[in-house]
């Protein structure tokens, strides 16, 4: 049921079927387990051969962006004569998100076989894992095992033998959301602010210190491995839906929900079934009241939207939302969604770089006022006002966290305005919350 | 009338070793920085004015430039904290399943009168933190580097107990 | 290089390839609004000010990043356009304090100018603002964060091209502010154009602080006089005092930039210790029994001339002529002081002679030498020595000539009480040439009016030329410089109309 549950039956398990297995976490377990046949068979390989698998199997990137890797890939061509850089964004901060801590602390030789895998089809000497520093034990697990694999000449000047050099690092960030973004990623990686740079130039063609490079989520990474040992295919039969939303998905649940955790279903999956089935439902004596299905920056769903999705990129779009990062956030009915609304404005507030104007004095304003209103003292113009900050801020900046902040607010009012309502003309919070432990019994 | 110690420079012997590794991963030494003022603080608690203008010496960056940067992520202390530095994630998924009793808990427990205040006793500094990457395991709490998942208002008095 | 043909606002616009939107559109005469981007800097593009619609782009574009491309179609003014300014407008005022009764930049300020242009006519900001403390950066430059719109633009001139990373943005978020360092302070001797870039009340000069209003001020265009740099500026004065010098753009001298010592060094503009009457041996005398006396005081001895290297060409041409007629001698002494580039700017640096026209000085006769006192220790009573403008500072010694004619603004201590006095106007109170290090002539326009009787030295000495029996009969200095020009082959074909506000070199 999604660790730290057993899998349930309905799931899927290709990238967290070791999830809870400490005899994963070593080289010679991920061996023993398959690991590494597919760097190998790689490496025998030409690049943009590998490459049109990727493309192929119909992989997306898993971050919350969902472009197409394998085209993101072909950006970045080998043989150009400059240094070519790969980054594995394992930053994540997404509120709600926590699949990739998963994939890094359980299986850390996934991701670095993965890394290697896309390092030699562009022909990216040295890779970067960008670990947010907060990801303690990732971080332990991935530097032990990147020391694992040079020791065993899996990464080095001579990986697996193949002549090839593969140079992986562990860059440990310090406390930054926004770094999540890749172009901030790779400032930060340049010692710098994480400032998301204006494009172009693209990372493609200047990234880092300058050179080509592609960033790429670690859930991404993860998954390229088995469409190499299994074949494009596969992966792409892997669709219940949508035949644009193909692979599995991990989707880490999280809120006010029975069990918790992190689960890998196949793209187009029912969303109510995986609500109310796998995650157990809300918890004893509550319902739920709202879902934000793809971490903090999607909109919020009715349940009436919720539970008629099906879980890919398209589905989500088709019931008012995104898949965005697949962060489930169950709120039930005891939570106020004004508050909750007003906290996550608060979150992009705090996290906001400071250069766009709109996104450095929105987020700050657009905080204010929800808690103002949340705190009995708005009123009906200042939902007006929210929603006219809200546009201002979208579509306007270098980057989307402007957007992202404007999110919560308009689909909260357009979807619980009676909340708002509520607490203008009560004067009040009409919520007290009790909340719940999201494990019931 | 206070003397100041003088000023001991991180990078030397072990550390400066460190450093030089860590150097040799990047095209840049600015990109070393990161890095470099994680040493400083598992070094010293935190990062002074004094060591802003060691790795900007070392690094051949202004010292403005490393206040930018410093400044600019939140993990990296501009002044001295408690022996533990506790952090609570409070962002929504964990916001929604109490952490902002868990919080009280700790402000309790620990007897710190505010939030980024140190206790008394000089043990224990708590402050709320965003996400945490632990959404399921709510709530999750940081001290110093350790990572402690699923705290409930129950558990945090053996917690506290426990970090002497 | 391929050039291209956009419309902007309705206007077909060809423009080279590669050329910013924000640019191409300049040239049509239309401004987009802005904040961040200066053509002297890199572009951030993070004011979003900027944003323009550009026809079938699914996002409005920030224009001063966006490059041309054929056939574009972008509108300035259109609904969405305004709407997204209105919103950076009244986002960068929730926090700034409603400062303009008390802040320097009012009148000049480019947030009150877009504002009025096109921001909301009320606030819906209904929340605590912000506070930062008030922060003296160093040097001149005083910071005001309350006031700061965050455009960067310190921060990029005082990385790019100062090349001296003083100071950064701190923090993140509207807690956001420019820092420096403690103890690290902006006393880059280019740092006080930080002031000028500022395109609000955030940083400002300590110098003018209260001083006057932006529109109280009068202004003309001028060059700095106080090295051989020669950079442009804009001489602002209120009420006939000069308060404030600022650098004028010329892209081939300074850029957009002029040096601290330069900017700040224009007291000596106002001074009040000067000879405004002529006399002779102390007593007043018109200007006609002056000149006389003056002509009295060069007949029958040798002309021995100590010119000030910050006479204008105008002047110097006349000088160098009547040592010529008379078969006298003439040198000048340039101050030293150190030498200071601006690292990011080609050619561009306060230099270490510390004076507007060293190269006009050397082009119309004169001698440089280290140390006149030399010279004037060696006159006797067969020499007349002619005072033109020199203090000679520290200079106490009289000189044992026969007689001293004083032509200038100040009558040196040193000169004794017998001297004919011919007062002369300064660099801001006429109009001129200098020549600087790199042979560019460039015109300065008057600034203020004379004190007292003063006229400016061309004038003076035509008279004193047709007095000595040489035709001079200049009533304009345009016609001083047509004689200069016609007669020195440097400055063959130079007028003042060819020369305009950007100067020409010589051959």
């Amino acid at each position: 049921m999604g660790y730290p549950h057993k899998s349930h039956a309905r799931e899927t398990p290709v990238l967290s079927q070791h999830f809870g297995d400490t005899d994963a976490i070593s080289l010679s377990g991920w061996r023993q387990r398959g690991g590494y046949r597919a760097l190998e068979q790689a490496l025998g390989m030409a690049p943009v051969d590998i490459t049109n698998i990727v493309k192929e199997s119909g992989l997306r990137g898993r971050g919350g962006a969902g472009f197409p890797t394998g085209l993101k890939w072909s950006f970045m061509k080998p043989g150009d004569g400059k240094p070519h850089y790969l980054c594995c964004n394992a930053d994540e901060s997404e509120p709600g998100t926590f699949k990739d801590r998963e994939i890094m602390r359980w299986t850390p030789h996934a991701l670095i076989e993965g890394c290697a895998v896309a390092a030699h089809a562009m022909g990216a000497e040295t890779t970067y894992i960008y670990i947010r520093g907060e990801f303690t034990e990732p971080l332990e697990r991935m530097t032990a095992a990147v020391k694992e694999a040079y020791s065993e000449g899996v990464l080095g000047k001579n990986a697996l033998g193949s002549g090839k050099r593969i140079d992986v690092h562990v860059h440990k960030g310090a406390g930054a959301y926004i770094c999540g973004e890749e172009t901030a990623l790779m400032n930060s990686l340049e010692g710098r602010r994480g400032n998301p740079r204006i494009k172009p130039p693209f990372p493609a063609v200047s990234g880092v210190f300058g050179q080509p490079t592609t960033i790429n989520n670690v859930e991404t990474l993860a998954a390229v491995p088995h469409i190499l040992n299994n074949g494009a295919e596969w992966y792409k039969q892997m669709c219940l839906s949508s035949p644009k939303s193909t692979g599995s998905k991990l989707y880490s649940v999280c809120g006010n929900v029975r069990r918790p955790g992190t689960y890998e279903v196949v793209m187009g999956f029912p969303f109510k079934d995986f609500l109310y089935d796998l995650c157990g439902g809300p918890p004893v004596g509550r319902k739920f009241k709202a879902i934000i299905p793809g971490g903090a920056s999607v909109p919020i769903q009715t349940m009436e939207e919720a539970e008629a999705t099906l879980m890919d990129y398209e589905g989500f779009v088709a019931k008012g939302t995104m898949l965005g990062s697949g962060g489930v956030i169950c709120i039930d009915d005891q939570q106020c969604m004004v508050k909750q609304i007003g906290r996550l404005a608060r979150f992009f507030a705090h996290e906001s770089c400071a250069q766009c104007t709109q996104c450095r004095e929105g987020t700050a304003w657009t905080t204010k006022i929800v808690e103002r209103i949340e705190a009995g003292e708005g009123t009906t113009a200042d939902l007006d006002t929210l929603l006219s900050i809200a546009d201002n801020m979208t579509g306007k900046t270098i980057c989307v966290l402007s957007d992202s902040c404007a999110v919560p607010v308009v689909s909260g009012i357009q979807k619980f305005r009676d909340e708002f309502m509520a607490h203008i003309t009560q004067k009040r919070c009409p919520y007290r919350t009790t909340p719940a432990r999201s494990a019931a019994a | 009338m206070t003397t100041k110690a003088p000023y001991e420079p991180v990078f030397v012997g072990e550390r400066r070793e460190e450093l030089d590794a860590l150097l040799g991963r990047y095209p840049t030494k600015m990109a070393a920085l990161l890095p470099a003022l994680w040493i400083i603080q598992e070094a010293r608690g935190w990062v002074s004015d004094a060591a802003m203008e060691e790795v900007a010496s070392v690094l051949d960056l202004t010292p403005a430039y490393v206040k930018g940067v410093v400044t600019f992520y939140t993990m990296y202390h501009q002044h001295p904290v408690g022996k533990y530095f506790v952090q609570v994630c409070t962002t929504s998924p964990c916001n929604v399943c109490g952490a902002e009793d868990v919080v009280r808990a700790f402000l309790r427990q620990t007897k710190c009168e505010e939030l980024g205040q140190t206790s008394p006793d000089g043990r224990f500094t708590v402050i709320e933190v965003e996400c945490l990457g632990a959404c399921g395991f709510a709530t999750p709490v940081m001290i110093n580097a350790e990572f402690i998942e699923s705290v409930t208002p129950d558990t945090v008095p053996a917690i506290v107990a426990a970090h002497k | 290089m391929n050039d291209v043909t956009l419309t902007i606002e309705g206007r077909q616009v060809h423009v080279p390839a590669g050329t910013s939107i924000l640019e191409a559109a300049k040239t049509a005469g239309i401004l987009v609004p802005h904040y961040c981007y200066h053509p002297a800097l890199p572009i951030p593009a993070l004011c979003r000010m900027c944003l323009v619609e550009v026809e079938k782009a699914p996002k409005l574009m920030p224009a001063c990043q966006t490059s041309v491309a054929d056939n574009q179609v972008v509108h300035v003014h259109s609904a969405k356009a305004q709407e997204a300014r209105k919103g950076v407008l009244e986002m960068l005022l929730i926090n700034h304090p409603l400062d303009c009764p008390i802040c320097d930049q009012s009148g000049e300020c480019e947030l009150q100018d877009y504002t009025y242009a096109e921001g909301r006519a009320d606030s819906r900001y209904k929340e605590p603002k912000r506070f930062n403390p008030v922060e003296d950066f160093g040097g001149d430059v005083m910071y005001v964060a309350n006031r700061c719109i965050l455009c960067t633009r310190c921060v990029r001139f005082m990385e790019d091209v100062a090349h001296d990373a003083v100071l950064t943005v701190s923090e993140r978020g509207d807690r956001a502010l420019i820092s420096k360092f403690e103890d690290h302070d902006l006393t880059h001797p280019w740092a006080g154009n930080v002031v000028e870039l500022c395109p609000v009340g955030a940083l400002l000069s300590k110098d003018f602080l209260n001083k006057a209003r932006a529109w109280e001020l009068d202004r003309a265009a001028s060059i700095c006089p106080n090295c051989t740099q020669g950079c442009n500026t804009t001489i602002e004065t209120r009420d006939n005092v000069v308060v404030r010098l600022r650098p004028r753009v010329n892209e081939d001298v300074n850029k957009y930039f002029m040096c601290d010592h330069g900017r700040l060094d224009y007291r000596w503009l106002n001074r009040r210790d000067r000879v405004t009457s002529p006399s002779v041996r102390g007593q007043h005398a018109d200007w006609s029994l002056a000149v006389a006396a003056a002509i009295n005081a060069l007949a029958g001895r040798t002309l021995n001339v100590l010119a000030s290297p910050m006479l204008s060409n105008e002047a110097l041409f006349l000088l160098g002529r009547l040592v010529k007629r008379l078969n006298g001698k003439g040198w000048f002494t340039v101050p030293q002081g150190p030498e200071a580039p601006l690292d990011g700017v080609q050619d561009l640096a306060l230099r270490s002679d510390r004076a507007a026209n060293v190269k006009g000085a050397e082009l119309f006769g004169f001698a440089r030498i280290a140390d006149p006192a030399v010279v004037l220790a060696g006159l006797t009573d067969k020499d007349v020595l002619l005072v033109a403008d020199e203090e000679l500072a520290g200079h106490s010694v009289p000189p044992k000539a026969g007689a001293i004619v004083v032509i200038g603004t100040t009558q040196p201590a040193w000169t004794g009480t017998n001297p004919v006095v011919l007062p002369t106007t300064n660099m801001a109170e006429e109009e001129g040439t200098f020549t600087n290090l790199r042979g560019r002539v460039q015109r300065y326009l008057q600034a203020k009016a004379p004190p007292g009787e003063s006229r400016p030295t061309y004038a003076v000495l035509s008279d004193v030329l047709i007095a000595a029996g040489e035709p001079a009969n200049y009533m304009i200095p345009s016609e001083v410089f047509a004689a200069l020009a016609a007669s020195h082959p440097s400055f063959s074909g130079m007028s003042y109309d060819t020369l305009a506000l950007k100067g020409a070199v010589i051959k």
